[in-house]
C-alpha cells in the first residue's frame, strides 16, 4: 500500500497539498528503490581531472612528480592544485583523474595516518602497507560498481628499502622501477624506462630530477590537458620532501615556421 | 552461595571498589593447568601442563597457532579461549588482508584486553574465563604478554599463569636476568625447570603432559625447518630431546618447592580475602 | 524521446599473459610469464602469475589482474583456516573443489580469471586442475589458459597427448612423460607464444612441484638458476626455475 496521499491518483485537492508542490506528471516515487534507482549516484565519468603522475627509483629512493592542474573537461579549471599528498612519514601518493575522488582518498589516509600515529607503539605504516591498503579500497569500489576514479601512484622508502607502485579504479596493481599514469603512461613512460631501467642503484638525486624535468617537459609539449606548473616529490630514508611549485621553460619559437602551430600567413 | 551483596553482577562495585566477579574470573584461570613464558633476545618460548582426566581421556590442548607470527598458551575455560582465540585468528588476518603486513603482537594482545574489558562492564555480560601466555615476533623482535579476563595486558621477560603458577614464578624471578643471552635450547629448559615447579609432589614432566611452543630460529633439537621462525607448537615425541635437557631437581639450582598455593580442587568456592 | 545514453563503467579489464600446467607421474610443472599488460602497454615485466599455496599444491591465475590477486588471497586465507582446524595443509583435490565453489559463488558477477592448479596428489601423483571462470573444473594431464592458449594447447595435444601422431610399429606413446622431457617442452610453448603474442614475454616463472621421494629429482639441481622454496626435504619438494624471455 502506497501511504503516500500524492500517489492515490485523484485529482488534486489543497487540503493535503496546498501549494502543489508536486506537479501532477512529477509524483515522487516512494516505491522501493533497486539498483537502477537514481536515487544513488555513482561516478560514471570523473568531472574535474588532474592528467599524468611519474615516478621512478633512484639511488636514495623514490622521486614522483605531478603538475599542479585540475582540469573541467578541456578548461584549465583549477591552476594550482596539489596532486602529491604525503601519508605518515616514508610515503607519498601522486593521483591522476578525478579529483574529488582524490580528496576522499586523502581524508581516509589522513584519518588511518592518525590511527596509526595515535597508537604510539613503535609500528607505522609504510609504503607498501599503505599501497595494499589503497588498492583493497580500490577493489572493493569497483566490485560495488561504484569506483574512485583514479590512478595512482604510492612511492616511499622504509627499512632501507624502496618500494613503486600503481594502483587503478579498477584494483589493478603493478610495480616497476618507473611508473607513469595516464597520457604519462603512453608519453613519458619509454623515456623514463631508457633512462632508470638498469641504473635504479647508480643515479644521484640531480641526475634522477633532470630524468623528471625532461618526462614533465615533454608531457607539457604534448599533453593537451597539462600544465608548466609541477611539484616533485622526493623519498629517501631522511623523509618525506614535496617541492614548491616549478615552472617549466619550454620554447615554442620552433613553431614559427610550422604550418598547424602559429599564425598562419597564408 | 553469595559470598556478599556485590557479587552477582559485574557491574556493580563493592563497597571497597571492586568487581567480585571479575576477581573470580581471574580464579578460574587460577584453576587452569599451569603455562609458562619466557624471553630471550632471540626467542620466545611457552610451555604448558596438560592435564588428562584419566588414563582413558586425551590430553586438553593447552596451544593455540594464531598466524605464523604468533601463539598463545592458556589457562581457564577451554571454550572461552576458543573464542578469543578465533578472534586473535581474524585479527591477524584482516591485518595480512588489509595491509599485507602480519599484526604487530601488542595490538593483537590490546585487541582482546579491549574485549575483555567491556565484559566487566556491560550489564548481562560475564569476565572471560581464561587468561593468556601470547608470545609472538614483530619487527620490534620477540615479545612475551600476559591477558588476563580483567582486561588487562602486560608485556614480561618471563610470566607464569594457572594452577601453581606463584612457584613457577619465583623460579622465574630468581633467573629471568640471564634469559636475556640466552640460547634456545637454555631458555627451554629454564622453562621445563619452572613448569616443573608447579607440579604435584608426585608428578612430573613428560612427552604426554607438556606442551612446547616457540617463535624464532630452529632449535638443533628440531627436526624440522622453520622459514622465518614461525610460531610452532612440539608435542609427543619432539620434545623429548628438550625433555632430556632438564637437570633433576635436587642438584638444579630451583629453590626448595614452595607450599603448595590454594588448592585446585576447585569443589569449594573461592576464598576472598578482604 | 530520447534518454541522454550513459557510458557504463566496466569493472574488467584483460592484463595478457600466459600460463600452463602439466602432470608428470609424480611431479607436476605449472609455468607463466610475468608481463602485464592492458591495450598495447606493457604495465610491468614483472608481475608474478603463478603462486604457491601449500608444499603440494601451486596455482597459476591468468585473466584480469586485480580479481586473481584477491583471488589467491582469499585461497589462502581459506586455507589458514583450514590449517588453524585441521594443523596440516588442504589436500590438493579438496582445494581444487574449494576453487570451484568460491568461483561459482561469484556465478553472476565473476571472477575475471582462468585458473589452473598443479601439484601433488593425497597418492603421490601429479596433478593438474584446470577451471573456467565460473568453476566448471576437471583434472587433467594438461591444459593451457590465457592470452596464447591458442598457440600453447595444440601443441601441448601433440606433444603431450600425442594428438595426430602415430607410434612406430610395435611401439606405444608413454602415458606419462619424464620431467627432463616436459621442462623443455614448457620453455619452448613459451619462447614460441613470446615470438606470436604481444601480450606474452619479459619472464618465465616455472614451478616444479615433486612428489615425496621423487625419482624426477635426479638432474633437476643441475639446471641453472634453479631455486628450492620448500624448506624441509622430507615430503613434497617445490622448485623454481626463472627464465627470461624476449621483452619486445
Amino acid at each position: 500500500m502506497d501511504h503516500f496521499p500524492t500517489n492515490w491518483g485523484r485529482p488534486r485537492n489543497d487540503a493535503f497539498d496546498a501549494y502543489g508542490t508536486y506537479p501532477i506528471h512529477q509524483r515522487p516515487q516512494n516505491g522501493p528503490k533497486d539498483a537502477f534507482s537514481a536515487g544513488v549516484q555513482r561516478t560514471q565519468q570523473p568531472i574535474v581531472t588532474g592528467t599524468s603522475v611519474i615516478a621512478i627509483k633512484y639511488k636514495d629512493g623514490i622521486m614522483m612528480a605531478a603538475d599542479n592542474l585540475a582540469s573541467y573537461g578541456s578548461l584549465a579549471r583549477f591552476k594550482d592544485v596539489q596532486r602529491l599528498h604525503p601519508v605518515g612519514d616514508n610515503t607519498v601518493i601522486g593521483a591522476g583523474g578525478d579529483m574529488s575522488d582524490f580528496q576522499y582518498i586523502q581524508t581516509l589516509l589522513n584519518e588511518l595516518d592518525i590511527e596509526e600515529y595515535t597508537a604510539q607503539d613503535g609500528h607505522s605504516l609504510g609504503p607498501a602497507e599503505i599501497h595494499e591498503y589503497l588498492s583493497q579500497v580500490m577493489y572493493a569500489r569497483r566490485s560495488k560498481i561504484n569506483p574512485l576514479w583514479n590512478s595512482l601512484l604510492v612511492g616511499g622508502v622504509k627499512n632501507g628499502t624502496r618500494f613503486l607502485a600503481y594502483v587503478d579504479l579498477l584494483g589493478t596493481t603493478y610495480s616497476a622501477s618507473t611508473l607513469a599514469t595516464g597520457y604519462g603512461a603512453h608519453i613519458a613512460q619509454p623515456l623514463l624506462r631508457t633512462a632508470v631501467e638498469g641504473f635504479e642503484d647508480v643515479l644521484t638525486e640531480e641526475q634522477a630530477l633532470k630524468i623528471i624535468e625532461n618526462s614533465m617537459k615533454v608531457l607539457f609539449y604534448r599533453d593537451a590537458r597539462s600544465l608548466n606548473k609541477y611539484q616533485v616529490a622526493t623519498i629517501t630514508k631522511d623523509g618525506v620532501n614535496i617541492s614548491e611549485s616549478k615552472h617549466l621553460e619550454t620554447s615554442w619559437s620552433f613553431a614559427e615556421g610550422i604550418r598547424g602551430y602559429g599564425a598562419q600567413t597564408q | 552461595m553469595f559470598r556478599n551483596t556485590y557479587d552477582s553482577d559485574n557491574t556493580v562495585f563493592s563497597p571497597q571498589g571492586r568487581l567480585h566477579q571479575v576477581e573470580y574470573a581471574l580464579e578460574a584461570v587460577k584453576q587452569g593447568s599451569a603455562a609458562v613464558g619466557l624471553r630471550s633476545k632471540t626467542h620466545s618460548v611457552l610451555l604448558a601442563l596438560k592435564r588428562s582426566t584419566g588414563e582413558l581421556a586425551s590430553y586438553q590442548q593447552k596451544m593455540f597457532r594464531i598466524d605464523d607470527h604468533v601463539g598463545i598458551a592458556i589457562a581457564g575455560l577451554t571454550s572461552d579461549a576458543r573464542v578469543l582465540s578465533n578472534f586473535m585468528r581474524q585479527q591477524a588476518m584482516s591485518s595480512k588482508m588489509i595491509f599485507n603486513r602480519p599484526i604487530p603482537v601488542n595490538r593483537l594482545v590490546s585487541a582482546i584486553a579491549d574485549k575483555a574489558q567491556v565484559n566487566t562492564q556491560e550489564y548481562g555480560r560475564r569476565p572471560y574465563g581464561v587468561g593468556f601466555l601470547v608470545i609472538g615476533q614483530d619487527n620490534g623482535g620477540p615479545h612475551l604478554y600476559e591477558f588476563s579476563p580483567s582486561g588487562n595486558s602486560y608485556e614480561y621477560y618471563a610470566m607464569s599463569i594457572g594452577a601453581r603458577s606463584q612457584s613457577a614464578k619465583t623460579y622465574l624471578e630468581k633467573h629471568y636476568e640471564s634469559f636475556a643471552d640466552c640460547s634456545l635450547e637454555d631458555l627451554v629448559r629454564h622453562g621445563l625447570h619452572a613448569l616443573r615447579e608447579t607440579l604435584q609432589q608426585d608428578k612430573e614432566l613428560n612427552i604426554n603432559n607438556t606442551s612446547i611452543g616457540i617463535v624464532g630460529p630452529k632449535s638443533e633439537n628440531e627436526t624440522k625447518e622453520v622459514p622465518g621462525g614461525a610460531f610452532r607448537i612440539l608435542e609427543n615425541s619432539s620434545i623429548e630431546p628438550f625433555l632430556k635437557t632438564m637437570v633433576a631437581k635436587e642438584s638444579a639450582d630451583a629453590p626448595a618447592p614452595a607450599a603448595p598455593a590454594a588448592p585446585a580442587t576447585g569443589d569449594e568456592d573461592v576464598q576472598m580475602s578482604g | 524521446m530520447t534518454q541522454p545514453v550513459q557510458q557504463a563503467f566496466n569493472p574488467y579489464t584483460e592484463n595478457g599473459g600466459t600460463i600452463l600446467a602439466i602432470a608428470g607421474a609424480d611431479f607436476s610443472v605449472i609455468a607463466g610469464d610475468t608481463r602485464q599488460s592492458e591495450g598495447y602497454s606493457i604495465q610491468t615485466r614483472y608481475a608474478p602469475k603463478v603462486f604457491r599455496l601449500t608444499d603440494k599444491a601451486t596455482l597459476a591465475v591468468n585473466g584480469f589482474a586485480a580479481d586473481g590477486n584477491m583471488f589467491v588471497k582469499k585461497v589462502r586465507q581459506r586455507l589458514e583456516w583450514y590449517r588453524h582446524a585441521h594443523a596440516k595443509d588442504m589436500p590438493i583435490r579438496a582445494i581444487a573443489r574449494l576453487i570451484q565453489t568460491m568461483l561459482y559463488a561469484r556465478r553472476f558477477f565473476p571472477y575475471y580469471v582462468y585458473n589452473i592448479l598443479g601439484g601433488i596428489e593425497e597418492d603421490g601423483t601429479g596433478a593438474v586442475y584446470s577451471f573456467d571462470p565460473v568453476g566448471s573444473y576437471e583434472r587433467e594431464a594438461c591444459r593451457a589458459a590465457g592470452a596464447a592458449q591458442s598457440l600453447v594447447q595444440p601443441f601441448l595435444d601433440n606433444q603431450i597427448y600425442f594428438k595426430n601422431q602415430t607410434p612406430a610399429p610395435g611401439t606405444s606413446f608413454p602415458k606419462h612423460l619424464p620431467l627432463f622431457t616436459v621442462l623443455p617442452l614448457v620453455i619452448d610453448s613459451f619462447t614460441s607464444a613470446t615470438e606470436r603474442h604481444i601480450e606474452v614475454g619479459d619472464g618465465l616463472e616455472i614451478y616444479v612441484v615433486l612428489a615425496k621421494n621423487s625419482d624426477s629429482l635426479q638432474g633437476l639441481q643441475a639446471i641453472g638458476g634453479i631455486q628450492e622454496v620448500t624448506a624441509n626435504t622430507d615430503g613434497e619438494r617445490t622448485f623454481v626455475i626463472r627464465r627470461d624471455l624476449k621483452k619486445d
